[in-house]
């Protein structure tokens, strides 16, 4: 899924306060499973902005709704955001994206896109994918080098590692967990294997994916 | 003498390390390189070390070349991709310089621009295969080259590193990759460095040992809480404990060290941190005052 958190209010407030009648847009997909998106994400936005716009003596009004998803063009095209001089997306930056195209008012993003991860638990999620458009997860055991280390190094840990931690001390180092499943997979050779630098072509070829056949990169 | 030559007389080398200054002003460094003359075999240049932003290594190695010396440049890969990389060694090369020395290089966030994009499109592995790629005469996109530069390459390894398999099984591919020699991180017991070494005497590379001279148990232990792959055992920080001279304790203890390790590698790499005036003293104590020639 898409992780996101919520920016900060001030940041939020700064955006929206020229507007009268701001709209607060959720997205129940991926932004309301990492609890910044839904329905009730959406409420306690509405009245922190309103708590907090009030304290700035500024008037503007704030409703709000959930789309089913945001970043698909038949989720949207029935939002009814006429009374509203401005949009604010609690959505991830594809679902903001999409909304601004259809909307001839101001989109805002009230959350920062932070990766493509999987739950860890709850209320907990771990950066698992950099969408680089070549995976290697069948060369490293099923643990993403690109994402998890975080010199996005291919061929095994840098001299940093410290009793298994990464140097920068906010993660285990994710060459020594390739290098101990690939133990335990026993396909150690696997790791004596080089892997060549990226193909970062890809990313520019795949700015978009078009599988109708009318164009487009396949 | 190049750094190649040296090696192959089969004599024990020592190279050590300047740092480019921050700013535009090479007087400083060229200072160190000059109190080094005679006394190692090559200097490191390092290239914005700890992602501390200096002046560019390249110059600095001209800078070098320039005033007679044996320079190693060293190459990260955290600030370039891998056009910047390929055509800044052709650069060096141009130049003479011949000896460059592949590393991934420090996180920007451990340094003084942590805000910066770190580039990684190559780490060390990857560039040692770019480099071989252009020593036969091609860049790294199959392109043949005008002229073809001729290098001796080099790579580090963390002996002490824990958990330590990985980074052996790194250290072999960083071989297969094209490093003819390596330089150790500080390594500080004899005992696990050497079996350290009859691993990697099973491979036709280079190895100098990792020297950083201690000057205090502050600083010994400061070491071992902060820097990763680095042990300095207790019994070494006790001795710096009881001296009344711990830089000259310090000093002993590189020399000792160097001594004990002597049969078993190929030379010592001294990494002098802001005490570049020590390393002909650790060289003298060591009994390797001997003059290299230029």
């Amino acid at each position: 899924m898409i992780v996101v958190r919520q920016k900060p209010v001030e940041e939020i407030c700064s955006m929206v306060a020229r507007h009268r009648n701001v709209l607060l847009v959720g997205c129940n997909t991926c932004a309301a499973v990492a609890l910044a998106g839904g329905e009730k994400e959406v409420d306690t936005l509405i009245e922190l902005l309103k708590l907090t716009m009030r304290r700035k003596g500024e008037t503007t009004e704030f409703s709000g709704c959930v789309l089913q998803r945001q970043c698909e063009p038949e989720f949207i095209e029935h939002l009814d955001d006429r009374v509203y001089d401005a949009i604010l997306s609690l959505g991830c930056g594809a679902g903001v994206a999409l909304l601004s195209e259809s909307a001839d008012k101001p989109v805002y993003p009230a959350l920062d896109t932070l990766f493509i991860g999987a739950s860890q638990g709850f209320a907990s999620w771990r950066a698992e994918c950099s969408a680089c458009g070549k995976c290697v997860l069948g060369q490293t055991a099923g643990i993403c080098p690109v994402t998890r280390c975080a010199k996005g190094i291919l061929n095994g840990p840098c001299g940093g590692v410290n009793n298994g931690q990464c140097e920068l001390g906010d993660r285990p180092c994710a060459w020594v967990e390739i290098y101990d499943r690939l133990e335990t997979l026993e396909r150690p050779e696997d790791f004596k294997e080089i892997i060549q630098p990226k193909d970062n072509s890809v990313k520019t070829t795949y700015n978009k994916l078009d599988l109708s056949g009318e164009g487009g990169a396949r | 003498m190049s750094l190649r030559d040296a090696f192959e007389s089969g004599r024990f080398v020592v190279t050590s390390e300047v740092g480019p200054p921050k700013g535009t002003d090479v007087a400083e460094m060229l200072e160190t390189a000059e109190l080094l003359r005679g006394r190692v075999d090559a200097l490191n240049v390092t290239d914005n070390q700890a992602a501390v932003m200096r002046l560019c290594t390249l110059a600095a190695c001209v800078h070098l070349v320039n005033a007679g010396h044996e320079p190693v440049y060293q190459v990260t890969c955290r600030d370039r991709n891998r056009l910047a990389i390929q055509s800044d060694i052709l650069g060096a090369a141009s130049f003479g310089i011949a000896n460059v020395l592949a590393l991934t290089g420090d996180h920007v966030v451990v340094g003084d621009h942590p805000e910066a994009k770190a580039v990684f499109d190559l780490e060390s592995v990857q560039l040692l295969e770019v480099i071989e790629t252009l020593t036969k005469g091609t860049d790294f996109a199959g392109k043949e080259l005008h002229g073809t530069p001729e290098l001796y390459v080099g790579a580090v390894v963390t002996p002490d590193a824990v958990p330590v398999k990985p980074q052996l099984a790194k250290f072999e591919k960083k071989i297969e990759a094209g490093a003819r020699y390596f330089q150790t991180q500080a390594v500080y017991d004899p005992e696990s460095f050497k079996s350290f070494m009859e691993l990697a005497r099973h491979f036709d590379v280079k190895v100098l040992a990792g020297i950083v001279v201690l000057r205090s148990a502050r600083m010994a232990s400061f070491m071992n809480r902060n820097i990763p792959g680095i042990t300095v055992p207790d019994a070494l920080i006790a001795e710096l404990e009881a001296s009344e001279d711990p830089t000259r304790t310090g000093i002993e203890i590189a020399a000792r060290f160097i001594n004990d390790v002597r049969d078993v590698c190929d030379g010592v790499h001294i990494m002098a941190v802001g005490a570049e005036h020590l390393v002909p003293e650790v060289l003298e104590a060591a009994g390797l005052a001997q003059e290299v020639s230029a």
